[in-house]
């Protein structure tokens, strides 16, 4: 039989560091959308409560506890990344979305000027802080952003978008460099 | 232009895509004879002011109803389509 090779989305595409801005994969495990069915919100939080120690995230919001997090993913979900949920059959819709995303964190001291050329939110760290997270357009791409440090931005595309998003994301930081070169 | 998402907050208005007039939350009951239904499938004003349509979130996946001014292009606030009922007075109900 045939060995097969696991390719992350973003395998070659990444490492990339332009300036004091880097681009780096992010490793998930395992990812899965958790769609409460209609008033089970409240059970299915209790539940995740139990097991990992998280409540289901509200709007705009992400929660970690060691490797497991909840990322809000939209009215009524959630994605959970490094654990596989469990206890919540019959609770909630459950699709496991494992390698369907491109991850990856943005980090640098200019990172929220890259970010503003591409993102139509305000994303300064005055409003949008660390935990927070939003379904938002990232150029023409859907994609999840959230807030994992003073300097550091997670953002999840759909996997088959991964070259567009490290292109239009080196671009943005080439960009400002280049702008902040002429002083 | 920005849009009130009720769930998500102000975005902008690339994040949305025009749905219906606010209207096609008023279905006739089936019975309701062939003028009732002309009416709801094709009769739509175009009205110089005061507007509710539907608009989609493609971001969240949320359908809102939208309070606006084709005149002024202000937007006065949204609501959840799902508890909505078009024709009530919801203006500026929601996260405006």
């Amino acid at each position: 039989m045939a060995r097969l090779i696991a390719k992350s989305a973003l395998m070659g595409l990444l490492p990339v560091t332009v300036g004091g801005i880097s681009l780096t994969e992010v490793e998930t495990g395992p990812v899965t959308s958790i769609a409460p069915f209609k008033g089970q919100s409240r059970a299915v939080s209790a539940v995740l409560k139990e097991r990992v120690g998280l409540r289901f995230p509200p709007v705009n919001r992400a929660v970690a506890a060691g490797d497991v997090r909840l990322i809000w993913a939209g009215k009524g979900r959630a994605l959970m990344l490094g654990a596989k949920p469990e206890g919540l059959e019959g609770l909630a819709a459950m699709t496991d979305q494992t390698g369907a995303n491109a991850v990856l964190r943005i980090e640098g001291e200019a990172v929220e000027d890259v970010l503003a050329r591409l993102i139509p939110m305000d994303l300064r760290s005055t409003v949008f802080k660390t935990g927070h997270t939003a379904r938002t357009m990232l150029a023409h791409m859907q994609v999840s952003v959230t807030r994992v440090g003073a300097d550091a931005f997670e953002i999840m595309a759909m996997r088959s978008m991964a070259g567009t998003l490290v292109h239009d994301l080196e671009q943005a930081a080439k960009g400002v460099m280049a702008r902040r070169a002429l002083g | 232009m920005r849009i009130p998402c009720p769930v998500c907050g102000v975005r902008d208005r690339r994040e949305f895509t025009w749905g219906a007039d606010a209207l096609a939350l008023d279905r006739p009951a089936v019975d309701a004879g062939e003028v009732a239904w002309d009416d709801y499938l094709h009769n739509r004003e175009n009205p110089a002011g005061p507007t509710r349509d539907l608009w989609y979130h493609d971001a969240c996946g949320t359908w809102a109803v939208v309070d606006r001014d084709t005149v002024t292009h202000a937007v006065h606030g949204s609501s959840l389509a799902e508890t909505a009922r078009a024709g009530k007075a919801a203006a500026g109900k929601g996260r405006a």
